[in-house]
């Protein structure tokens, strides 16, 4: 039984087509890199697995359970143990960084009120032993704008580290990372792997997603194209069918473009 | 001693606008020394401030999530002449105060369907409010005042508007003790931590679970039951209600908010500085005119504070890299 199953996925955002018709899964214990052109629809096939919105039409199922489109939401979905890391980030630069860590998943007690401290020990943890932001020199109050590009994806990537979940989703999030921060992204990947946990890894750096996926999906203007195994293909033949893709793409589109 | 510094460097917009106020003050008592050293001047400020100043702390929420409200002041008109029919109807002062809130959550609610549930800007939904608000107003009461005598030896009118000690106005208390409560709500609750993320960047809150469209309908809620407990409770203090009630208000209850450091752009705010801010604006005119300057002064140095104090905090906020 996978972990996830999504069937037959169509997504319109009025009149833009951005999915139509996607089968996807993940299996237990499995490492997906979902791949493909701007605006092939990857980010939008995974913000639907992640309760952010409902598809126009098809049906997906967590841990073989049907979801309700209508009762699915991002709150569902990380009650379902699935974390996501979205390509905006989705920090509120204006606020802490213990904020953003469990915004949405604030600790309170019975009456709504937060455990302020309980948070900043637990986001200065997380802080001093995982991101290890500037030797740990980094406040927990300090607000997410003061920090650099690499450390608000840190922040980003630490919120999914530190909400331990079944399946771990990664749109983008070594963009703006430098080589070494790029592996600890990816010893992270590794890490949930060991754990026995699934990921959903996407990314444009081919020899990123190679060196950690099991299986590649490969997605062109809302469509699945292509799916490997890792065993089936070696990274410059990966490489070479992306290249290819991209180039009958541009054939088609000028041909057309002459009508 | 290291941690006191932290804390006080975070709240150095606050301490500064602290330091104007007690500056502007120190200027009144030089100029008029007859009027600013007896208490009377300060009681005045105690009875008259709190109005503005529960406005201010419903609008310092509105701005904190990123929207706007105009109708605030023509709601607490409307809360006023409601609670006046009600107890004409029932006899009861309880059910009209009840009746008056509900007024207020009624049209916060009908704010924030508009602006969340339709799509049009928060501007322009209570600029319309603002109007029709005002309007049905003046063609329910047919432009004619209310009193409000029955209140008198009623245990709401010591309750709300009463004097502690034969001096000190209760709605003074009522006024701080709503800061303190809202402070903790904004900074301390599951709640405000919603509204600030809505305001600062609505798509990460969603995409973080937050119903960011409820959160927002609540904010509109809360400052339309905040801006209707003003407008009662400004119709107890004075036993009458009149039509135009809170025109003047408007203006004085931003410029309090922006004074005191709240933000424009969502994501921001200071409850302590709403506070005091609504003591500043609030206490210029009263000083300008016993300082024997005419009242032409006042909205001169309303505006020349605003533009100063507005530049300090956005200075300030430029120095922490936004
Ligand atoms: N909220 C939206 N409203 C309208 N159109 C959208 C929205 N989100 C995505 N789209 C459109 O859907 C298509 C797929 O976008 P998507 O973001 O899923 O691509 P992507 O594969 O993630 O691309 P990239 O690699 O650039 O991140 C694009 O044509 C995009 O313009
Ligand atoms: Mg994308």
């Amino acid at each position: 039984m996978p972990l996830v199953e999504m069937k037959d996925i169509h997504k319109y955002f009025g009149t833009v087509v951005a999915l139509r018709g996607v089968d996807f899964k993940v299996d237990e214990n499995e490492v997906v890199g979902l791949i493909g052109d701007n605006g092939a629809g990857k980010s939008t096939l995974i913000k639907i697995l992640s309760g952010v919105f409902p598809p126009t039409k098809g049906e997906i199922y967590v841990k073989g359970q049907k979801i309700d489109p209508r009762r699915y939401s991002v709150r569902e979905a990380h009650r379902l143990g699935i974390e996501t890391v979205f390509q905006e980030q989705a920090l509120g630069i204006k606020q802490s960084i213990w904020r953003n860590l469990f915004l949405g998943r604030e600790p309170t007690d019975r009456l709504g009120f937060l455990k302020v401290v309980e948070a900043r020990d637990e986001t200065h943890k997380l802080m001093r032993e995982v991101l290890r932001f500037r030797g740990g020199g980094v406040s927990p109050d300090a607000s997410v704008r003061t920090l650099s590009g690499g450390e608000r994806q840190g922040v980003a990537i630490g919120r999914a580290m530190y909400f331990e979940a079944d399946l771990v989703i990664l749109d983008e999030p070594t963009r703006a990372l430098s080589v070494q921060e790029v592996q600890k992204v990816l010893n992270f990947i590794r890490e949930l792997k060991r754990r026995g946990k699934s990921c959903v890894y996407i990314s444009h750096t081919i020899a990123n997603v190679y060196a950690v996926s099991d299986r590649f999906v490969i997605l062109d203007r809302g469509k699945v194209v292509g799916e490997y195994k890792r065993e089936e293909v070696s990274e410059p033949e990966l490489n070479e069918i992306l290249i290819e893709l991209h180039e009958s793409r541009a054939q088609e589109e000028l041909q057309t473009d002459s009508f | 001693m290291l941690k006191a510094n932290i804390d006080l460097r975070k709240y150095k917009m606050q301490i500064g606008l602290t330091l104007i106020f007690a500056l502007v003050i120190l200027l009144f008592i030089i100029t008029s020394p007859e009027v600013f050293l007896r208490p009377s001047i300060y009681l005045a400020y105690l009875t008259t401030i709190p109005f503005i100043g529960i406005m201010g702390l419903g609008l310092t929420f509105v701005l904190a999530s990123g929207e706007i409200d105009l109708s605030f002041a023509s709601v607490m008109a409307f809360a006023g002449y409601v609670c006046a029919v009600m107890v004409d109807l029932t006899g009861s002062v309880t059910v009209g105060i009840i009746g008056g809130l509900l007024s207020g959550a009624v049209i916060g609610a009908l704010n924030g369907l508009f602006i969340r549930k339709i799509g049009i800007p928060s501007i322009v939904v209570t600029l319309g409010m603002m109007f029709l608000i005002r309007g049905a107003v003046n063609l329910l009461s047919g432009g004619l005042g209310r009193s409000f005598t029955f209140l008198i030896g009623t245990p709401w009118h010591s309750i709300l508007v009463g004097k502690i000690g034969g001096r000190f106005p209760a709605h003074a208390l009522w006024f701080l003790g709503l800061a303190v409560v809202l402070w903790f709500i904004l900074f301390r609750h599951r709640f405000g931590n919603h509204v600030l993320f809505s305001g600062d960047n609505e798509g990460a809150a969603q995409m973080m679970g937050i119903n960011v469209d409820w959160v927002k309908i609540k904010v509109f809620i809360l400052m339309g039951v905040l801006a209707a407990f003003a407008g009662i409770i400004d119709s107890f203090r004075l036993l009458k209600w009149w039509p135009t009630m809170g025109e003047g208000f408007l203006l004085t209850t931003f410029a309090s908010v922006f004074v005191g450091g709240t933000s424009m752009f969502g994501g921001e705010a200071t409850i302590l500085g709403t506070f005091i801010g609504a003591y500043l604006i609030g206490s210029l005119e009263a000083g300008i005119v016993a300082a024997g300057l005419s009242g032409f002064w006042t909205r001169f140095i309303y505006g020349f504070l605003i533009l100063v104090a507005v530049t300090i905090h956005t200075v300030l906020r430029k120095g922490r890299g936004v």
